[in-house]
């Protein structure tokens, strides 16, 4: 490697190109000089694979209300997100989506030339009556017309881009975030940023599984490094299985093909959710249909007795799948050779959102403990971050909305930081841990290769760790996960080169999904209780009385310690939840 | 039921060699799998060396975007099934080798700077949304399907002759805002592309389109911008 060392000096850097790194961007480049680092170019962001939403109480299509929307969430959530937090969300909702569309977001029109809104999981209307439109969108590429609406306006707002950086620390030192540490993967070279603040907005990590909806680029890197810092990850239990993954592969097909009339069926042909959710089928919330779908695959009642259902559209006009689901009726074609308009798609629940992850307030500023203490300079948004407006389960159309009110809230937020805050220091020793970490990697040769020990940690964790868990199951996966964990320590690489090595790349990933699959199981193990997508097949029921709490999770020595932060509950009390 | 592929892929490595080579693999696939998984198994069991990008896996990033047969695709939209037992993979033509099939999208990026990529509508914004009929959508509902993978650009021959050439994707990018009947600075951009750098360096010779793994026609695209442009009298 070249000794050589680039140094940066910005007013902020902002880790991730997704939708919540880009709101954040555009806000805080207005008060100061804002980088933007991604491992990806901008526009290959996982943001972009969103297919079905946003949820706003627009109103255009049928009468809607905030308030709707926050009851449907907190009940969503199994009553793990804090309200308070979720009325932000809400309420700010409208103003988002109307933002987004003058940002230049190509939203599906009603005749009248509105933002056109259709049917979501766990979205009703009057506390839970009936489904109701809610869910505003772009045909089936949502995420992908914000994502480049945002990626468009913040080049036009001058923040800069570092595109095919991966970063390998982001350096915490006396009570505060003093920069980042980056390795260009072009070139191989380190580079440093000292700046005033950083925020983190890196996205998911459901590479942790074998079956996933998630990209693979998404690998938590950025938690895992906070993680190994000392600072906590926040409900890590909770991780969305989305119950329409394409058979094997795992792609996601959108929640909005049921918001469009879309049913599941199982090996006889029944339209099992009415037996689950009577009043909403199969427009429940996804944990409940995921669990639906696996109980159904489990009782022999997949299709052929095998272990997927069907998604039928074949009763949805042709034309209608053809304006609003051409990418799934496109991907159905090339990966299934079905034609959705003809044949049932068959699927299966695939990992999909995590809801746990870096704690933040509603500013986004991380916190440091249970107790609300903060890092100064330090802030995170969008999948990586836990405020929680969540809980035990996301709602769908919720994430794109928590993504771009709390990125923007916390691009806001930085700048009185950006005038206030002395700028950080990267020290030496911080650099040349950095550099250590490469050399070692580059340099192992008695290992396993780095895929071989990863298919390892996401069978395992399919496993054991998915829709449905246990005690015994917990217990021994954890076991697995330390000697994984040591595999994962003595990889060897076959690329010994600087210049654009992915070898190395997968193995600092790998790195980085042992430790975040282990805060997931140690979190899991702990919580003797069911709530939202963390199912305990020991513990079928929720437990308020013990568990109406969010776990934070520290790496303590070899080990996981967790402590707890009570929920917050506003407006509506804890009840049984029932669709 | 799996069968035999050969992938001889073109490789270079900047740090040790001064040319590109051939090297081939042999795998046992199914055909249903993609040309992605086919490089994943590669990297994974045979040979770590192996350098290309990824991310999505079902064609909406366009990460993984490669020379195929002579033809630029992504390779996670590609199935085994459709292509012959022996598979050439090459790094995307006109754009500068970096490493194996990696190639520096930088120049590509840039040629799309060039045309003012955003919306741009100076008037106060309304309380709500600004209305769009769907038929005025329906202009520039094509157009944004684009993912900037960049097949069509490095498929383009004008391209490959003139690295100035703004290319397919830019001026795809143009149409975009042009047509939206949101924005404001159709005039300016027009004036950006309607250049002989720009629209009349397009020959109408379809690679874009045949390359386009999204199934945009960006020939019919650059045409309407060419006529409008006449009718404006922009003659670059």
């Amino acid at each position: 490697m070249r000794r050589h060392l680039t140094r940066h000096t910005l007013d902020a850097v902002v880790i991730g190109s997704g939708l919540a790194g880009l709101s954040a961007a555009i806000e805080a480049a207005r008060a100061g000089s804002v980088a933007v680092l991604t491992k990806l170019y901008p526009t290959r962001s996982h943001s972009g694979a969103a297919q079905g939403g946003i949820a706003a109480a627009l109103g255009n299509e049928e009468p809607d209300s905030p308030e709707w929307h926050l009851y449907d969430s907190v009940k969503g959530s199994d009553f793990l997100g804090d309200q308070d937090a979720i009325e932000v969300m809400c309420e700010d909702a409208v103003r988002t989506v109307v933002g987004l569309e003058h940002m230049g977001v190509p939203f599906s029109r009603t005749p009248e030339g509105k933002i056109a809104q259709r049917r979501f999981g766990g979205h009703t209307r009057d506390f839970g009556a009936a489904p109701i439109r809610r869910a505003c969108y772009s045909a089936d590429r949502t995420g992908h017309a914000i994502l480049f609406a945002l990626f468009e306006q913040s080049e036009r707002a001058g923040v800069r881009f570092f595109p095919e950086f991966q970063v390998l620390d982001i350096v915490l030192g006396d009570g505060r975030c003093r920069g980042v540490i980056a390795l260009e993967i072009a070139t191989g070279q380190v580079h440093v940023f000292n700046t005033r603040a950083v925020l983190v907005a890196s996205g998911g990590y459901g590479r942790i599984f074998k079956t996933t909806s998630n990209a693979h680029a998404s690998t938590g890197d950025c938690l895992s490094i906070l993680y190994k810092a000392g600072l906590p990850l926040e409900d890590m239990e909770f991780f969305q299985f989305h119950p329409t993954g394409l058979y094997r592969l795992g792609i996601l097909v959108t929640e909005g093909a049921r918001g469009e009339g879309g049913v599941l069926l199982n090996g006889r042909g029944e339209r099992f959710m009415e037996r689950y959710a009577p009043a909403i089928k199969d427009l429940a919330p996804r944990d409940m249909v995921s669990r639906a779908v696996m109980t159904e695959i489990r009782e022999g009642r997949g299709i052929g007795g095998r272990e997927f259902v069907h998604l039928d559209l074949r009763h949805i006009e042709r034309k209608v799948l053809e304006e609003r689901l051409p990418e799934i009726t496109a991907f159905s074609k090339l990966y299934m050779g079905i034609d959705p308009a003809e044949a049932p798609i068959p699927v299966e629940p695939t990992a999909h959102y995590a809801m746990g992850g870096i704690p933040t307030d509603r500013d986004g500023r991380v916190l440091a403990d249970e107790t609300g203490r903060t890092v100064e300079g330090l802030y995170a948004a969008g999948e990586c971050a836990c405020l929680s407006v969540h809980g035990a389960n996301r709602l769908g159309c919720n994430s794109l909305l928590d993504t771009v009110v709390f990125g923007r809230r916390a691009g806001a937020a930085m700048r009185p930081a950006l005038e206030e805050l002395p700028r950080g220091e990267v020290g030496r020793e911080d650099t040349s841990r950095a550099r250590e970490r490469i050399e070692r990697a580059l340099n192992s040769r008695t290992g396993e290769r780095p895929g071989a020990v990863r298919a390892e940690l996401e069978r395992t964790m399919m496993q054991s760790c998915s829709v449905f868990r246990s005690a015994g199951g917990l217990t021994a996966l954890a076991g697995e996960l330390a000697d994984i964990k040591e595999r994962a320590r003595f990889v060897s690489l076959q690329d010994k080169g600087r210049r654009f090595n992915t070898e190395l790349l997968d193995a600092l990933e790998l790195s980085h999904l042992v430790d975040l699959a282990e805060a997931v199981v140690h979190s899991a193990l702990a919580r003797t209780e069911s709530r939202g997508a963390h199912f305990r097949e020991d513990h079928p029921a929720r437990d308020d009385k013990e568990w109406l709490k969010h776990t934070f999770v520290y790496k303590a020595g070899k080990g996981v310690r967790c402590a707890y932060k009570p929920v917050a509950v506003t407006r509506f009390q804890p009840e049984e939840r029932k669709y | 039921m799996t069968r035999d592929y050969v992938f001889r892929i073109r490789r270079f490595d900047p740090e040790g060699e001064a040319v590109p080579r051939w090297q081939e693999y042999a795998l046992s696939m199914e055909p249903g799998e993609r040309v992605l998984d086919g490089l994943l198994r590669i990297k994974e069991t045979l040979d770590g060396t192996l350098t290309f990008r990824r991310s999505c896996a079902h064609g909406i990033c366009g990460s993984c975007a490669v020379m195929i047969n002579g033809r630029n695709a992504l390779a996670c939209q590609s199935l085994l099934g459709d292509l012959p037992g022996r598979l050439t993979l090459e790094p995307l033509p006109a754009l500068p080798l970096v490493k194996d099939l990696v190639v520096d999208m930088e120049p590509f990026f840039r040629l799309n700077e060039l045309v003012m990529p955003y919306l741009i509508n100076t008037e106060e914004p309304p309380e709500r949304e600004r209305l769009q009929a769907p038929g005025e959508q329906l202009k520039v509902l094509q157009s944004i399907t684009c993912i900037m993978c960049s097949c069509c650009t490095s498929a383009c021959p004008v391209y490959w002759s003139d690295r100035e050439y703004l290319g397919p994707s830019a001026l795809l990018k143009a149409y975009r805002f042009i047509f939206d009947s949101r924005d404001r600075a159709e005039g300016e951009r027009l004036r950006k592309v309607a250049n002989p750098r720009g629209l009349w360096r397009c020959h109408s010779i379809y690679n874009c389109v045949e390359a386009c793994p999204k199934g945009i026609d960006v020939t019919r695209h650059i045409t309407e911008m060419k006529r409008l442009a006449v009718r404006r009298r922009l003659r670059g």
